[in-house]
């Protein structure tokens, strides 16, 4: 997962406090070479600031990337999601817009496939329960379990859990929620959020959740995806 | 020089990123016509067996690639519904003909009674052939998938398969045409090759 301000690599703890870690072409290039099985790309401020995810940089980190990529980031149009895909992304993560606009999902499915919509959610602990967190402070009057169901029947392909409580904090991810969200529906779900190592990465691909989303870790610590990959065949996971 | 189909319906651009990147002289066409002078030609395919069937129709495109594999040998690959495109019969969006360069039908996978989760996503170990596209490759090489059908094979032919619950079709290959459900644009080193020895070796 690499989070991005517009133009520079961003490490966010709990969506707040940010760091600077440069040019995204030399991330993704790092991550290329390392052979992650996926990259999920986000411009955590365009929708704030009303714009898309610029195109170009898509463009210019698409080159070199022969894994599947996920971009999002203020898509609230199809031409967006077309623009996207011609520049080299294979499917679109969609957050604000859909909150507030549900349709759209459905829409967007219907033209570019259920495989190339991913909806993203992002949720914060509240005691043992689960709260969808709005980014743009407005509050949200959907609970997750019910927007979980309507994003699966309007047609997403996938659904991206981040889990903003834990976002960066490199404590561990919460099992609960993975759990919690793949038993709701059935399609593939990424969770994201507070893995501490490759140990903890395996412990909640052990739940049912299709992929785990590690970002800090490869930036601050010696962890490799391999490293991950190793930890979840001791587990039992079917890795490549 | 390599030709790559535009149906509007494919992931054109990864393909032909791909290429530019293993450096391969490559053209993407969109007229039917193009199609005369092709020497290998590669079908990408992203969205529905049947939407494929449709494009294919209105652009005489069938005809087109018909006539290329047929009349002249030109070597032929369909990736993902480019491969599924070269069975007889698809059943996604109701059914409907294909090219019908493969005797085979393209149907839902199966979920298992639900224990399996639809679309298929993800990498996926490849049981390899002795095909020539998949020279050099390390056997048990994972390649990506993203596919809700498959084919399934009436006739014989060269194959490579994988699991998803049960055995599914990764990849055909008979006289000249070549088939892979996998993205190789999208499989990092082992799909590079894989395309590398297409267009080398086939």
């Amino acid at each position: 997962m690499v989070l991005l301000d517009g133009f520079s690599v961003l490490k966010t703890i709990q969506f707040a406090q940010r760091r600077n870690l440069g040019s995204p072409v030399t991330v993704v290039r790092t991550y290329n070479t390392r052979n992650v099985d996926e990259l999920v790309l986000l411009d955590i401020d365009a929708s704030k600031q009303g714009r898309a995810i610029d195109k170009f940089t898509i463009q210019d980190l698409a080159k070199e990337c022969f894994m599947p990529l996920t971009v999002g980031g203020g898509i609230r149009s199809l031409d967006d999601i077309e623009a996207l895909l011609k520049k080299g992304a294979d499917k679109v993560a969609i957050n604000t817009y859909a909150l507030d606009n549900p349709q759209f999902i459905a829409e967007a499915s219907g033209v570019f496939g259920a495989q190339c919509i991913v909806v993203s959610i992002d949720v914060v602990e509240q005691g043992k329960g689960f709260e969808i967190y709005s980014a743009s402070g407005r509050p949200v009057d959907v609970s997750l379990d019910e927007w979980l169901t309507q994003v699966e029947s309007l047609g997403a392909g996938e659904i991206l859990i981040n889990n903003v409580t834990r976002d960066g904090e490199m404590k561990g991810g919460n099992t609960a929620l993975a759990d919690y969200v793949s038993g709701r529906v059935r399609i593939p779900v990424i969770y994201a959020g507070g893995v501490s190592s490759p140990e903890d990465c395996a412990e909640i691909a052990s739940t049912p959740v299709s992929a785990v989303g590690v970002s800090s870790i490869f930036h601050f610590t010696d962890a490799t995806p391999q490293d991950c990959r190793n930890a979840m065949a001791e587990c039992g996971i079917p890795v490549r | 020089m390599v030709t790559i189909v535009d149906l509007g319906i494919g992931n054109i651009g990864s393909v032909s990123k791909a290429l530019r990147y293993l450096e391969v002289e490559h053209e993407i066409v969109a007229q039917a016509e193009s199609l005369s002078s092709a020497k290998k030609i590669i079908l990408p395919g992203v969205g529905s067996f049947s939407e494929g069937v449709k494009r294919l129709d209105e652009t005489g495109f069938r005809p087109a690639l018909l006539e290329a594999v047929q009349k002249r040998g030109v070597p032929l690959l369909g990736i993902c519904v480019g491969m599924q495109l070269l069975a007889k019969t698809g059943y996604e969006g109701g059914e409907t003909q294909g090219l019908g360069l493969i005797d085979g039908v393209v149907d839902k996978i199966d979920d298992m009674g639900g224990q399996l989760l639809i679309p298929h996503m993800g990498w996926n170990d490849v049981r390899l052939s002795d095909s020539p596209v998949f020279s050099s490759i390390p056997p048990q090489s994972c390649f990506y998938f993203v596919h809700s059908y498959a084919m399934r094979l009436n006739e014989d032919a060269d194959t490579a398969y994988t699991s998803y619950g049960d055995d599914v079709l990764a990849f055909v290959n008979k006289g000249r045409v070549y088939g892979a459900q996998f993205h190789p644009e999208k499989s990092q080193q082992p799909g590079l090759t894989f395309l590398r020895n297409f267009i080398e070796l086939c």
